[in-house]
């Protein structure tokens, strides 16, 4: 008996029965995230797709294809996300006086916390980085990202994290302790489930490939442009998207440290943050903070890239203003590094620490108005068409006018005071988040989709989705400024019938089921846009009229990119070489591209592993996974064969057919 | 811009270019990967100065290091950097025996040092004052363990590099890895020399 319990520890860890969902609705969760996992796989069994995923999918070296699954996760990602909202907005509705609705208190918690990590690291992280790999190489009139092995392998680390987090649902639970896990009471003392430590792996192996998928594009923005093209003439959504990577340098390590020392805390029993044995736990929210400011900025700031193509575009004029949205830019990247203190306020730092913080907090909304009235400006006496990527600008404008006001006056501490932990904050922060960040990506994949696949989206559904998600968005979050001036406190579970909340809150998941509507419209739009392909074709390749390089390329675009790379002379190269019928006379050449290989994912499933085993303290597991990753990279390091070449006149014979079939330039 | 190497085709150049771009774009993403260690021990320089005082009622850094030891260890580190700047050095005129020779030099320096480091950790932990002990000793620890971890890290990369010098000889893809790795332990000799200085003479000073 006792050497069984031995025999089971060692090979399981912690990880018994107990580990099955407790509850019905927890049971639900984990039942229908198994049968979905289930359906993928039986179906690419049935349609006997096995192979072709392999080939296409799993092992490409090709920014356009892994840009392409990232997105797809976030959008897998936003519907878990959004099934989380729909349970809370119920609870909240219902659990009134005696009600108790629905969930334990203890399963409201785990849900905000997955919530929150899901949108921000899975889904907002995800659709970045898929637009980034899909477009910037293209901006920029690149092949291929500096390091293809690289990118590919910070997809798949994506993805591992991606599989812990929901991993949780069926094997556990999840952090019960906010999307950030503040000590002491994420540590093992208040917090002796594997649900933090879900957390703390899930991010930590998607943070490392952020981190690497960082350094990344900062060395194919800067060392990759095609000729011609200095950095003054970079598309705006490049040096948008150049600036978030230097946070993504600079702040990641930052939160690699403060994931692994919560982790030592509670597996190896140090005391960084305890609250006894000399830790510091106002050191966690310090790290953790000196991380999470610049990530807002991380997420933000190619949404406003996007949304600088997009208005030029559809204004048919220059973007303007093009040097102050540069200096616009770097102001935001160092003051992004400035501010992290006001999420903290009460904290008791003292009234010059506050005041400091406070005032620059107040200083970064200024670069920020200095985007917003150069949008406006761009707009201004332009030939405006209003697609739907163009409703979404406007609707961010609106939202996110909004939003970064109540933000001001959260950075004066004394309110602050007031507001610290309402819904309040709540309503600020998914106003940046959701109309700043998610509208930037939804407008950008209805911009670039035609490039990407080959044909438009319906564009009628397209609009029906926008008006959905931004009313539903303002019923949703409007009442929640007003809660958070009544009082209410965020991540609450249940509250007494006599403080009049609950008709507020009702409201509120009224617009939560307008958005989910929009969500289930945009889906659809999908589905149609899919039937509808050949109607919906883009021949031209540039179905927009647009400026800048991407749309030089045949819709889908080829696997080279480029068949000859591009002359650069000025800013918005293609719409000069439009307008002044510029010829391209650059010949054709042998293009070397990267081989596919598995190798990438066996790296992310090898890191799911360790992850896996260091959650349930099945250390054979860990160290077998952690084995896997070095063997990997070593075997990778050794293979010297790892390129192809297509020779000039097969991209000749490719190019023509191309572009007689699209009747392109 | 004039050809600067007459005599060379220009479709050559054009290729010689690219193979430079390559490698200039490796060592710079090299560079900027260092930079991001430099954060991540930016990040544990400053838990440590937060935490140096919690003792907690255990040893202080005064009571538990001796600074003829941690000196010897420096001093088998810096000596390894140097020996690895002379690897690199016969790489650059592709003595292959020289640069196999400077190399196990510097993986056995290397080795001692991290041999010497898990000694004392060895000691502390005998004498009960593990990690477990006070915030002081856990960041202790993991700034020098994190240290430590990548010089394994860098000893795993060395062995390998040296085996594959064997196999394949200094072709232009090694020495491209040659100029990493030395780039890779120099950076972590710098980061010693702050350890040094931050945890070891501040902490006796006291």
């Amino acid at each position: 008996m006792i050497m069984g319990t031995i025999f089971a520890s060692f090979w399981l860890g912690k990880l018994n029965l107990k580990a099955l969902p407790p509850n019905y609705i927890q049971m639900g969760g984990a039942v229908m995230i198994l049968s979905i996992l289930l359906g993928l796989l039986l179906f690419i069994t049935v349609t006997k797709k096995w192979k072709w995923l392999y080939r296409e999918w799993l092992t490409t070296q090709d920014p356009k294809k892994i840009g392409v699954m990232y997105i797809l996760v976030a959008l897998g990602m936003l519907l878990r996300g959004g099934a989380d909202v729909a349970l809370l907005r119920t609870q909240q509705s219902i659990s009134v006086g005696h009600n108790m609705g629905i969930l334990s208190a203890s399963h409201f918690q785990q849900i905000v916390s997955a919530h929150g990590t899901i949108m921000i690291f899975f889904v907002a992280m995800g659709l970045m980085f898929g637009i980034i790999n899909l477009i910037v190489p293209l901006q920029i009139g690149a092949r291929d990202v500096a390091f293809p092995f690289l990118n590919a392998t910070s997809f798949w680390l994506f993805f591992a994290g991606m599989i812990l987090v929901n991993a949780s649902l069926v094997l556990g639970d999840f952090a019960a302790t906010g999307w950030l896990a503040y000590p002491p009471l994420s540590e093992l003392r208040y917090s002796p489930t594997v649900g933090v430590d879900y957390w703390i792996w899930s991010l930590e192996i998607a943070g490392v490939g952020s981190l690497m998928a960082g350094i990344n594009f900062i060395v194919t923005i800067l060392k990759m442009r095609v000729k011609g093209m200095s950095f003054m003439k970079m598309p705006m959504f490049v040096w948008s998207v150049l600036g978030s990577m230097f946070l993504v340098a600079f702040a990641f390590p930052i939160l690699t440290v403060c994931l692994t020392l919560l982790a030592l805390d509670r597996d190896l029993g140090t005391h960084f943050f305890t609250a006894g044995g000399g830790g510091n736990m106002m050191m966690y929210v310090n790290l953790i903070w000196a991380w999470g400011h610049p990530e807002v900025y991380i997420l933000v700031l190619p949404s406003f890239g996007i949304f600088s193509e997009i208005v030029a575009t559809f204004s048919r004029k220059r973007l303007f203003g093009y040097t102050s949205m540069v200096w616009a830019i770097a102001a935001i990247v160092l003051l992004s590094f400035t501010v992290w203190l006001h999420h903290f306020f009460t904290m008791g730092a003292g009234s010059n620490v506050n005041g400091f913080f406070g005032i620059m907090t107040m200083i970064i909304a200024i670069p920020t108005g200095v985007k917003i009235f150069n949008w406006l400006f761009t707009m201004y006496r332009g030939k405006i068409k209003m697609d739907s990527p163009m409703l979404w600008f406007i609707g961010f404008v609106v939202i996110f006018t909004i939003g970064g006001m109540a933000g001001v006056l959260m950075a004066v501490p004394p309110i602050d005071f007031q507001l610290h932990n309402s819904l309040f904050l709540i309503a600020h922060f998914h106003m940046m988040i959701v109309g700043g960040v998610l509208f930037g990506d939804f407008a950008g994949i209805s911009y670039w989709f035609p490039k990407i696949f080959g044909f438009k989206l319906n564009e009628r559904l397209g609009r029906l989705v926008f008006w959905l998600w931004f009313i539903g968005f303002l019923v949703a979050f409007i009442p929640l400024y007003i809660l958070g001036f009544m009082g209410a406190t965020r991540r609450l579970d249940h509250y007494s019938a006599g403080l009049g909340w609950q008709a507020l809150f009702i409201v509120a998941a009224i617009g939560t089921v307008l958005i989910g509507l929009g969500v289930g419209v945009q889906i659809l739009q999908i589905v149609i846009s899919v039937r509808d392909r050949k109607k919906l074709r883009d021949t031209t390749g540039d179905p927009w009229d647009g400026r800048s390089l991407e749309w030089s390329t045949p819709s889908p675009v080829p696997v080279y990119s480029f068949a000859r790379l591009p002359h650069v002379t000025e800013r918005d190269a293609f719409w000069v070489a439009k307008r002044h019928k510029i010829k391209d006379k650059s010949s054709y050449e042998d293009i070397v591209l990267p081989k596919n290989t598995p190798l990438s994912m066996v790296i992310g499933i090898s890191a799911f592993a360790t992850g896996f085993g260091i959650v349930w303290h099945i250390w054979w597991l860990a160290v077998v996974g952690l084995l896997s990753v070095v063997v990997t990279i070593i075997v990778r390091s050794m293979d010297e064969d790892t390129e192809y070449t297509i020779p000039a006149s097969e991209v000749k014979k490719m190019d023509r057919q191309l572009r007689a079939e699209g009747g392109l330039r | 811009m004039s050809n600067p190497m007459p005599g060379v085709e220009i479709a050559n150049t054009n290729k010689l270019i690219a193979k430079y771009d390559n490698e200039t774009k490796t060592i710079f993403g090299f560079w900027v990967y260092i930079m991001t260690d430099c954060v991540l021990f930016a990040s544990l320089f400053a838990v440590f100065a937060v935490l140096r005082n919690n003792t907690f009622g255990g040893p202080s850094g005064a009571q538990l290091f001796s600074l003829p030891y941690v000196l010897a260890e420096t001093l088998v580190l810096l000596s390894s950097s140097f020996s690895c700047g002379l690897a690199v050095l016969s790489a650059q005129k592709r003595h292959k025996n020289h640069v196999i020779f400077w190399f196990l030099i510097t993986f056995i320096l290397g080795a001692i040092f991290l041999t010497l480091e898990l000694n004392e950790f060895h000691k502390f932990i005998a004498m009960g004052d593990s990690w477990r002990r006070s915030g002081f000793l856990s960041s202790y620890f993991t700034l020098v363990a994190t240290h430590g971890l990548h010089i394994t890290i860098g000893l795993i990369w060395m062995a390998v590099m040296i085996g594959y010098i064997i196999k394949r000889g200094i072709t232009d893809g090694v020495l491209k890895r040659i100029r990493l790795i030395s780039l890779f332990w120099h950076f972590l000799d710098v980061v010693w020399i702050f350890i040094f200085t931050i945890v070891y003479l501040f902490g006796v000073l006291k």
